[in-house]
C-alpha cells in the first residue's frame, strides 16, 4: 500500500557513539587527512627543488604557529592511522575479537598514538628541527 | 553512496505527551517513535510518563503497559518475552537490543525507543525486514550434500566439530547486529550484513556440509562480504552475546588461505 513511501528509520541520528564505531570512522578520517596532508609534503619538496630563497620562504610558512598546530594534529593522525592499522592487521589474523579485547586494544591505540606524537614532537623540538 | 540525512518524509517531528496518573510513585518517561501509515504524516516522538513502580522490569513490559493502559494504537512486535524469538528487537537508549531482556533501570534518564535503524518503517516500531530475510535465504541456510547418507545412521559429527557450530547456531535472526552496522546502513542492497554472514559461517564450518567451496565462492565478492570493515558494532550489540565480527574475519581468512 505505502511500501514505496515508507519512512526510513533513524540511524546515525540516534545510534549511540561507541569506541567500536568512533575509532573506526576516525581511522577513515585520519586516512583522508593524511592523503590531503601529502600536499604539504609536496609543497616542502617543491620549495626545496625551487632554490634557496623559495626554501627559506617555505620554512617560514611551515614554521608559523597555525601550520605548526596543523602539523601537530597531522602527526597524531599519522600515528593513530599507523597504530590502528596494526590493530586491523591483528584482527586480520582472526585474533582479538572479544569485546573486552576490542575495547582494550582501542584504548591502547589511542594512548600509543598520543604518546608517539608527544615523543616525536619532543625529539623534533629538542633537536631544533622545528 | 552513503546518505547521512534522513529523507524528507522520514524526519521526526515532536509528538504527543501522555501524563502519568496523579498517584504515580516513580515516574519515568518513555520517548517512543511513532509512524502511522494511514495518515502518511511524518514520524513523530510521543512521550509517555509511566509509573514504573507499577510496571514489570523490562522495556517490553513498559511497552505492553502503554498499549494496554495508555495508548492502544502503539504497534510493536513481540512474542516469547524471554529473548529467544527475536521479535522485539529495537533501538533502546541508542543501541539495538531486545526489549524483553533490556531492564528499564539499565537506562538512566528517559527511555528512548526507535525501530531498528535504517530500515523502511511499516508502522511505529515495526520495520520491514524483507531484505534482511532475503539475504539470509541467499546464503542457503540448509545442509548441502553430495554423498548419500550412511545407510544405518544419521550424518554424525564429533563433539569438537559440533562445538564449532554451537555459537553461530544460537543466532535468533533478530537483526540487531546488521542494523547496528554503519556499513550495512550504506550498502544493505549489496552487503549481506553480519547476521547473514554469521549464518554463512555456520554452514561453512559444519563438518557435515559438502558445499564449502561453493559457499566460499558465493562470498568472494567486493560487497557481499568485504564491506565489513571490522567496525564491531555488531558484536557490541548482539543480545545473545554472539560474535558475528569474528565469524566474518574467519570467512575472510578461509578465502585468503584458499587463494595462497
Amino acid at each position: 500500500m505505502t511500501a514505496g513511501k515508507r519512512p526510513l528509520s533513524p540511524h546515525l541520528q540516534v545510534y549511540r557513539p561507541q569506541i567500536t564505531s568512533v575509532l573506526s570512522i576516525s581511522h577513515r578520517f585520519t586516512g583522508a587527512v593524511l592523503a590531503v596532508g601529502l600536499l604539504l609534503l609536496v609543497y616542502w619538496l617543491a620549495a626545496l627543488a625551487a632554490g634557496e630563497a623559495a626554501y627559506a620562504a617555505a620554512l617560514g610558512v611551515l614554521g608559523s604557529w597555525p601550520v605548526r598546530v596543523v602539523l601537530f594534529l597531522g602527526v597524531f593522525a599519522f600515528f593513530y592511522h599507523l597504530c590502528n592499522g596494526i590493530r586491523h592487521l591483528w584482527w586480520d589474523t582472526g585474533r582479538g575479537f572479544e569485546i573486552a579485547q576490542v575495547y582494550r586494544s582501542g584504548w591502547i591505540v589511542l594512548l600509543a598514538s598520543a604518546t608517539l606524537t608527544l615523543v616525536a614532537w619532543g625529539l623534533l623540538l629538542a633537536g631544533g628541527g622545528a | 553512496m552513503a546518505e547521512f540525512r534522513l529523507p524528507a518524509n522520514s524526519r521526526i517531528r515532536p509528538g504527543k505527551q501522555f501524563q502519568a496518573p496523579a498517584d504515580a510513585k516513580q515516574v519515568k518517561q518513555f520517548v517512543v517513535y511513532r509512524y502511522d501509515p494511514d495518515t502518511g504524516e511524518n514520524p513523530r516522538l510521543d512521550t509517555y510518563e509511566l509509573d514504573v513502580a507499577r510496571c514489570g522490569p523490562m522495556v517490553l513490559d513498559a511497552l505492553i503497559k502503554i498499549k494496554n493502559e495508555v495508548d492502544p494504537t502503539l504497534t510493536f512486535r513481540r512474542s516469547c518475552r524471554e529473548g529467544i524469538c527475536g521479535s522485539c528487537a529495537m533501538n533502546i537508549d541508542g543501541t539495538n537490543t531486545l526489549a524483553c531482556t533490556k531492564a528499564i533501570d539499565e537506562v538512566s534518564g528517559d527511555v528512548k525507543i526507535y525501530p531498528l535503524p535504517h530500515l523502511p518503517v511499516v508502522k511505529d516500531l515495526v520495520p520491514d525486514l524483507t531484505n534482511f530475510y532475503a539475504q539470509y535465504a541467499s546464503i542457503k541456510p540448509w545442509i548441502q550434500t553430495r554423498t548419500p547418507p550412511p545407510p544405518d545412521s544419521e550424518r554424525l559429527q564429533s563433539k569438537e566439530d559440533q562445538e564449532k557450530i554451537n555459537e553461530p547456531s544460537a543466532c535468533i535472526l533478530c537483526a540487531c547486529c546488521s542494523t547496528a552496522c554503519p556499513s550495512y546502513w550504506w550498502n544493505s542492497d549489496r552487503y549481506l550484513g553480519p547476521a547473514a554472514l554469521l549464518a554463512a559461517y555456520r554452514w561453512i564450518v559444519d563438518s557435515r556440509d559438502e558445499a564449502t567451496g561453493e559457499r566460499l565462492d558465493a562470498l568472494q565478492d567486493p560487497f557481499k562480504l568485504y564491506r565489513c570493515h571490522t567496525i564491531m558494532n555488531c558484536t557490541r550489540t548482539c543480545p545473545k552475546g554472539l560474535n558475528p565480527a569474528r565469524a566474518i574475519a574467519e570467512i575472510k581468512l578461509k578465502l585468503a588461505e584458499r587463494q595462497y
